[in-house]
């Protein structure tokens, strides 16, 4: 099955384990991974600002980069579901809307593609260490993509798991909220770190560098001892040794 | 301007909210109990989802056909013997209601809980124009007006109030002497009550839903406050806004319902009470004289908007219940009567943009009130559409971020510059790069880093690592 990967640009930037950890589990699927050289950034953070004509620039440009992938996966909840809203963004617009239809009925978040599309519960990784899981919203919420992570992560070896309290609140990111509202998304991630500090798990998973970025940087700041990791990361760890 | 709250600047507001410990654990602690019992309420239906959306479809049905059930409405009241006024706006709700308190010659009015009342700011009004006194008999509403302080939450207006706040307002102005037991307090409350419903002049209650088939109003209370203060005052006024409709009981029903699960968890409210105009031959009990005031007050102009769905509410106050903002801000910081999700969509509507400019961007779009709201509205894209109207119709945003956004603009579009820029972004940065991580940003990254550390940008990019690979394979 060919895959065309939609990296997003904060792993293309910052996170590039991220984006090297979700080419190998794929691979390792069985999937041969495409990486289309025009992507950029999916409009996101202008869209959500309000910003709707620059992003629509930013989506026109995906829309084409895009428009021969068979399937799109992304490790990205929110820039996943980006994509999906398309549709909606270019309802309107007879040049676009259809590529623009075409291009949403085809991404998946990477969970949901490897559990949805390829049917696949157990992806064969082993990972020794207590993990808990931060529910992102968009993905949660608006994708619609609620029990993959957590079907996947079930039968990842040795690893044990940690139920977050509050696991739905959001973690006070919100793209460019994190530095327009920056005192209210401090107490927002404030609680989530402590939330996590309180499951006693040494590693903090998700499934979206936004949302992790924010959790990281606000618990190296306070010097939690957690380490944050994308699911990708977890998914395509197979060498650890198995506990059980 | 009537609904607003205080005349600090947003972020002051939110600055002393934040600082506010007392009012912040009040908050989580009453957030994390009403949603639970949201949560055991609504599942115990069964079906929630459907439920929604059969609250979602009757609320568009009124909505659309709003001038034919309110028509019905004024009809039915005016055949039982009431007096329908329709207010256009909040100056012309406060002068009929003070011409009828004049005409009656008011020196006291008992008044059950209503935020159509506190949006038009009525009880100054009465204070000042008729010279009489205004009585919340609400016992959330009578603790604030003791101290003349204004709601924080459209359901529990003193959520922000701890019981030995409570206390201490009612030593204050009563030289009570009781202990800050809820109970003892509200005993207090009921027997300084009493004395006010025998001997009031007139009776104002709100509007939960107005039932058109019958010219009803209905009332939801856990107090029975809205009972005393419409069976004993000779006259009755009752306020309300102008979507608050519902066709016949049979709508009441499913509405009430999922009203008062939605708002505190609770399968029935301990009253619910429907009049239908003033005392007929035969009663018992009831008014005289009845005063059906409905308030447009900028509500017609959202009608047939792209914000039309935000009259949907039935002001359960799910959504700030649930609301991450809510709960580290608390209700004064949206500086307006309206607060939570639905408050920073409708009171920009209502109050504009002038006041409320900010409250749209103060959510990360979440989406959980979204979720949780009984008659379905989009709240966090009703948030968005109005990022979208104050940056690209009102043309209201910083000029530093209009400028950063044309940059995101033309470099998310075009291959080349995001080339050039990712590349050369971590030379850029290096300078104030430590270990891989930016502690002190400039520019648009400095708050990103006034709280949290930033991670450097990798030398080789992901889309390098990918190349390289594939030309290893090749």
């Amino acid at each position: 099955m060919k895959v065309s990967l939609f990296a997003t640009c904060l792993v293309d930037m910052f996170q590039t384990n991220v984006g090297k950890a979700t080419v190998e589990l794929l691979e390792h699927l069985g999937c041969e991974v495409i990486f289309p050289k025009g992507q950029i950034c999916c409009g996101q953070p202008a869209y959500n600002s309000g910003y709707v004509k620059e992003a629509k620039e930013a989506m026109k440009n995906m829309i084409t980069t895009f428009d021969d992938a068979e399937y799109i996966v992304c490790p990205s909840g929110s820039c996943a579901y980006m994509f999906r809203e398309y549709e909606k963004v270019f309802a309107n617009d007879a040049q676009w809307s259809s590529r623009a239809k075409r291009l949403a009925n085809k991404t998946y978040e990477l969970t949901q593609f490897i559990v949805e599309v390829l049917g696949i519960t157990d992806v064969g990784a082993s990972f020794n260490g207590n993990v808990t899981y931060h529910m992102s919203c968009h993905m949660t919420r608006l994708l619609g993509v609620k029990s993959a992570p957590f079907t996947l992560l079930d039968n990842v070896r040795g690893l044990t798991y940690t139920e977050l309290p509050n696991k739905t609140t959001c973690c006070g990111f919100g793209g460019t909220f994190s530095v327009k509202m920056t005192p209210i998304s401090e107490q927002m991630v404030d609680e989530k770190v402590q939330h996590i500090i309180e499951t006693g798990a040494t590693y903090l998973v998700g499934a979206d560098e936004g949302c992790l970025m924010n959790i990281r940087g606000r618990a190296e700041r306070l010097g939690a001892h957690v380490q944050v990791l994308h699911i990708a990361e977890i998914l395509n760890s197979r060498k650890a040794e198995v506990r059980a | 301007m009537p609904m607003k709250v205080g005349n600090e600047s947003f972020n002051n507001r939110v600055g002393e909210g934040i600082q506010n410990t007392f009012m912040r654990s009040a908050v989580s602690g009453a957030q994390d109990r009403l949603e639970t019992n949201r949560q055991l309420a609504t599942e115990d239906l069964g079906n929630w989802e459907e439920w929604r959306s059969l609250g979602e479809e009757i609320r568009q049905h009124v909505l659309a056909n709003l001038d034919y059930y309110l028509t019905q409405l004024s009809e039915q009241v005016a055949a039982r013997g009431g007096h329908v006024f329709f207010a256009a706006t909040a100056e012309e709700a406060q002068v009929y209601i003070a011409e009828v308190a004049n005409k009656k010659q008011a020196k006291k009015i008992v008044k059950s809980k209503s935020m159509v009342t506190e949006e038009i700011d009525l009880n100054h009004y009465l204070e000042e124009h008729v010279g009489c006194r205004v009585i919340e008999t609400d016992l959330g509403e009578y603790i604030l007006q003791l101290d003349n302080d204004l709601p924080s939450h459209i359901v529990a207006p003193a959520l922000h109030r701890k019981k030995e706040q409570v206390q201490e307002s009612f030593q204050r102005h009563h030289h009570y002497e009781g202990s800050e037991r809820p109970e003892e307090l509200t005993k207090h409350a009921r027997k300084m009550l009493r004395d006010d419903y025998l001997t009031a002049d007139i009776g104002i209650t709100g509007c939960n839903f107005a039932v058109a088939e019958t010219g009803s109003v209905c009332i939801v209370t856990n107090e029975g406050n809205a009972d005393l203060s419409t069976a004993l005052p000779k006259t009755q006024i009752t306020v309300m806004g102008m979507e608050r409709l519902v066709p016949t009981f049979e709508e009441l029903e499913v509405l009430v319902n999922m009203l008062t699960r939605s708002a505190v968890g609770q399968k029935l409210p301990s009253y619910v009470t429907v009049l239908s105009g003033p005392r007929q031959e035969g009663d018992v009990d009831g008014p005289e004289e009845f005063h059906l005031v409905i308030v447009d007050n900028g509500r017609s102009e959202i009608l047939g908007s792209e914000f039309q769905a935000i009259l949907q509410c039935i002001r359960c106050g799910a959504c700030a219940n649930i609301c991450p903002v809510y709960r580290h801000v608390g209700g004064h910081s949206y500086g307006s009567i309206y607060s939570g999700p639905v408050g920073a969509v409708l009171s920009p509507l209502l109050g504009g943009y002038d006041e409320y400019k900010e409250l749209p961007f103060a959510s990360t779009l979440c989406g959980a009130c979204t979720d949780v709201c009984p008659v379905k509205i989009p709240l966090h894209e009703l948030l968005h559409k109005h990022r979208q109207t104050i940056v690209e119709k009102e043309g209201r945003a910083p000029v530093s971020e209009r400028f950063l956004m044309s940059i995101f603009g033309i470099g998310s579009s075009s291959s080349g510059m995001y080339k050039f820029g990712s590349k050369v972004a971590s030379s850029v940065l290096k300078p104030l790069t430590k270990n891989e991580q930016l502690s002190k940003g400039i520019g648009p990254l400095k708050n990103w880093t006034d709280i949290r550390e930033f991670p450097a940008p990798k030398k080789e990019r992901f889309r390098d690592w990918f190349e390289n690979r594939q030309k290893g394979d090749d």
